[in-house]
């Protein structure tokens, strides 16, 4: 494939007078993750929800590789194109899983939903992917029935990818995926992260403060700052050769213990 | 019409209470009710908001119901009011007293005389006939309630016909009770494309909505909705393949008539574990009953 999987030209959104997200522009290819980092207000989510089409750019175009009918501006989909390629070909995980489940069913049916929404009908079918993906994310098959309420909130976490990945998506966006979890929980999981994109293959763009999130997962990294792209470039290039002041400050705030 | 069945329908518009409106409602509120009617019979399963009006009973005793039944009710018309089944049921007794005192006209318990039959939970075990109208008073309009509760979702979900949300409902039944345990409002898709609730009637039912002959009208007051199901259109109870969609059974046949094929009730008759069943459709075990004796 020599095209990219998304690309994002001038990408810009306001809020009122406030710009959120100035010009930025960026090529994600198949089976890459790209990490979005900078300090909070910088922009990182607004740009993932543009890119993902649940926020509308004011300026810009974003554009995605489909499955079967080419090269398509996403905002330019029609609505219901736009919900069925979200909860097919991508995936989007929330900072907080309770975003992104469904706190009052079982885990079972909160990895089974998208694939009755595709139209699964056969119940034996779903709950034995279901099973399966609950194994993936390494969680206790087990507790199929039980309700997300009942789980810690890396197993939240964990479910909610499942959920995302049961329909075996090209393209996942992450928001903030291990924050909010202890040290030995997010090293877990970013484990995971990372043996899923690579067997997959699947395409990431994860959005985090967290610059050892940054190095551990991503290929490529993108520092933002006020809302514009200060900087981007492999992930060890930038977090070991730094070049713009911005960058620098981030690297050198980091704390080792 | 012939001449003593005109005569009959003359006296009794006289003993109707002239002091209210026919039918209770305002002209102009019949009309736009029958606006909305049109509408939704035009489009099948669709929920269409209308200006429900302030009635003489309170919300959750058939304000929907009774409002479409005042729209389209006429001198001729012979109306039948069911409750549980029953027409002797107090909501069932008030509602007939209602528009017999509004609009005089012929009310009867007969399901096959009645031109017009408002129910509550129950659609009679007589099959309806071509030329009936079935009312229906739903509490409840939206299937998608209890699982999506923003409104302007649901209703998106309705226009993009995304309804994979009500299977996680009958796949978490399955999960939980190893079988799909929703035995009232059970949920259908109307001609293939919206999903509807089907109000509070038992799944047993559910069948007897399938290419009806009958016009059958929804009206929920509380929520200010009106859908239809037109006479012969689609309507599936949706289901798992491996887990489809039945409808109750029961281990016993009717204590007074015998029926074996009717929804129904039982009854405890005393303190020592005694108890019986009984046909819930009132004017059918009665219909067996006159028809064996």
């Amino acid at each position: 494939m020599n095209e990219p999987l998304l690309k994002a030209t001038n990408v810009s959104k306001y809020f009122g007078k406030r710009t959120a997200v100035d010009e930025v522009s960026l090529e994600l290819w198949p089976g890459e993750v790209l990490a979005v980092v900078g300090e909070s207000g910088s922009g990182k989510t607004t740009l993932l929800d543009c890119l993902a089409g649940r926020a509308r750019p004011d300026v810009g175009r974003v554009e995605y590789q489909t499955r079967h009918e080419g090269v398509k501006d996403i905002h330019a989909l029609a609505e219901a194109e736009r919900r069925l390629l979200a909860r097919t070909d991508w995936g989007y995980v929330h900072q907080s899983p309770d975003q992104g489940l469904r706190m009052g069913v079982s885990a079972g049916a909160n990895v089974g939903e998208r694939l009755m929404a595709l139209g699964a009908r056969h119940y034996g079918n779903i709950r034995d992917e279901a099973t399966d993906w609950l194994t993936r994310v390494e969680m206790d098959p087990a507790r199929i029935d039980e309700s997300p309420r009942s789980f810690s909130g890396g197993m939240r976490q964990r479910l909610q990818i499942a959920r995302n990945l049961v329909t075996r998506p090209r393209l996942v966006f992450m928001d903030e995926p291990t924050s909010g979890l202890d040290v030995s929980v997010q090293a877990r999981l970013l484990d995971l992260l990372r043996s899923l994109t690579r067997s997959l293959p699947l395409a990431a763009i994860v959005v985090t403060h967290d610059l050892a999130v940054a190095r551990l997962l991503a290929h490529r990294l993108m520092v933002m700052k006020d809302g514009r792209a200060v900087e981007s470039g492999l992930t060890d290039q930038v977090l070991d050769d730094p070049q713009h002041p911005y960058t620098q400050l981030l690297v050198s705030s980091v704390l080792h213990p | 019409m012939n001449a003593p069945v005109a005569i009959a329908a003359e006296a009794r518009a006289a003993a109707r209470e002239n002091q209210y409106n026919f039918a209770y409602l305002d002209e102009r509120t019949k009309r736009m009710i029958r606006r909305a009617i049109l509408k939704a019979v035009a489009i099948p399963g669709y929920q269409v908001p209308f200006g429900s009006r302030e009635m003489p009973l309170p919300y959750g005793w058939g304000t929907g119901g009774i409002q479409v039944t005042a729209s389209i009710i006429g001198p001729r018309d012979v109306l039948k009011v069911i409750d549980q089944g029953a027409d002797d049921t107090v909501n069932a007794v008030n509602i007939r007293r209602f528009f017999q005192r509004t609009t005089g006209v012929a009310v009867t318990d007969r399901t096959a005389e009645a031109t017009l039959i408002q129910t509550r939970h129950r659609i009679p075990e007589t099959p309806l006939a071509a030329g009936q109208i079935m009312v229906y008073q739903v509490p409840v309009p939206e299937p998608l309630q209890r699982l999506e509760p923003r409104e302007a979702e649901s209703r998106r979900m309705h226009a993009l016909g995304e309804y994979g949300l009500m299977h996680v409902k009958l796949y978490e039944d399955i999960a939980r009770f190893g079988r799909i345990a929703t035995a009232y409002d059970y949920p259908v898709m109307v001609n293939g494309r919206y999903m509807m609730s089907p109000s509070p009637i038992p799944k047993f039912d559910n069948p007897k909505l399938h290419m009806s002959p009958a016009l059958q009208l929804f009206g929920a007051g509380r929520e200010k909705r009106i859908y239809a199901v037109p006479p012969w259109t689609r309507v599936e109870s949706l289901d798992f393949e491996d887990h489809p969609f039945e409808v109750q059974k029961w281990a016993s046949t009717c204590a007074l008539c015998g029926s074996g094929g009717s929804f129904l009730d039982e009854v405890i008759t005393d303190d020592r574990g005694g108890r019986m069943f009984l046909c819930s459709d009132t004017d059918y075990c009665r219909r067996r009953r006159d028809a064996t004796a």
